[in-house]
């Protein structure tokens, strides 16, 4: 990389840290508002 | 065709579409990112002038291409959320602010790491430099003001509106190079007549660009999925669906 691997290479994996981290999220989010839906409605079942 | 439309409005439809695509676009976009990487870091030749470190464009422009389209179809969408009263657009509006959000930074710092070795400062209050900086935050404010307002409709239009006023610093990030006489370098891509870069080069820049497109198309749908299962949670089938979950 002729001296310049650290920054190539430092800017790749940033690169690649926002990118899983923008798939991520959502997959997480998704989880959790299910486990939030499904609590509300077992709540509401219990008193009509 | 008019029928494809017309489901896509109606959420549940959407949702059902979306997931459907959503494998096949993180296929394809797993595999031209690969092919990408591959052509930017083995194939393509080293630049005269500045050794290896230009290869840090092959994600600093399309970041820097992303971060302009995804705030233009956030606006357009926020426009026809705001007219049409279309409830998907406003979804697809907010759900592609974090992503913008995303690339905008992206391209700031992975330009801040080029620029180092390069013109020897991590950064500059260059007119391209700050317009892009302006644009991060208001990709910021789109966020943190849909956030602060409860109720989801009114949110999405005020945003709309922040997002449409917004707009403006669009063409000033493009035209700055060429505005004002700035450290940025001009275009090499998008200029009149051939472009002047090595055809091994441009390969791989028009491939991640492609990738980041389908990138985007993904987290959209990932997360507009989402805001209509919020937003639908009283509906029936989203009531069966958590059931079944």
């Amino acid at each position: 990389m002729g001296g310049y691997a650290a920054y190539v290479w430092s800017s790749y994996a940033i690169a690649l840290v926002v990118l899983v981290a923008n798939v991520m999220v959502p997959i997480i989010q998704r989880r959790k508002l299910l486990a939030r839906l499904a609590r509300r409605q077992r709540r509401e079942r219990r008193q009509p | 065709m008019l029928r494809f439309f017309h489901q896509l409005g109606s959420p549940k439809h959407f949702y059902r579409i979306a997931g459907s695509w959503i494998p096949w676009l993180a296929a394809a976009c797993a595999v031209l990112m690969l092919y990408g990487l591959y052509q930017g870091m083995v194939v393509a030749p080293t630049d005269y002038q500045q050794g290896d470190s230009y290869r840090i464009m092959f994600i600093h422009v399309p970041s820097a291409w992303m971060s302009l389209f995804i705030y233009v179809v956030m606006a357009a969408a926020g426009a026809i959320g705001l007219i049409w009263h279309m409830k998907l657009a406003e979804v697809i509006a907010i759900s592609s602010a974090p992503i913008g959000a995303s690339f905008t930074f992206l391209a700031l710092i992975t330009g801040s790491i080029w620029g180092k070795p390069m013109w020897g400062t991590w950064w500059v209050w260059d007119a391209r430099l700050t317009s892009e900086l302006i644009l991060l935050f208001l990709y910021l404010g789109v966020m943190a003001l849909y956030g602060a307002i409860d109720d989801k409709r009114t949110a999405a239009r005020a945003t709309a509106i922040l997002a449409i006023v917004g707009v403006v610093n669009i063409p000033i990030i493009h035209y700055s190079v060429e505005w004002w006489n700035t450290l940025h370098q001009g275009p090499t891509v998008t200029k009149f007549g051939a472009p002047s870069i090595d055809i091994r080069m441009l390969i791989p820049l028009l491939v991640m660009a492609v990738a980041f497109k389908l990138f985007y198309v993904l987290v959209v749908l990932m997360r507009a999925r989402l805001e209509v299962l919020e937003r639908e949670r009283n509906a029936r089938w989203v009531r069966e669906l958590v059931e079944a979950s």
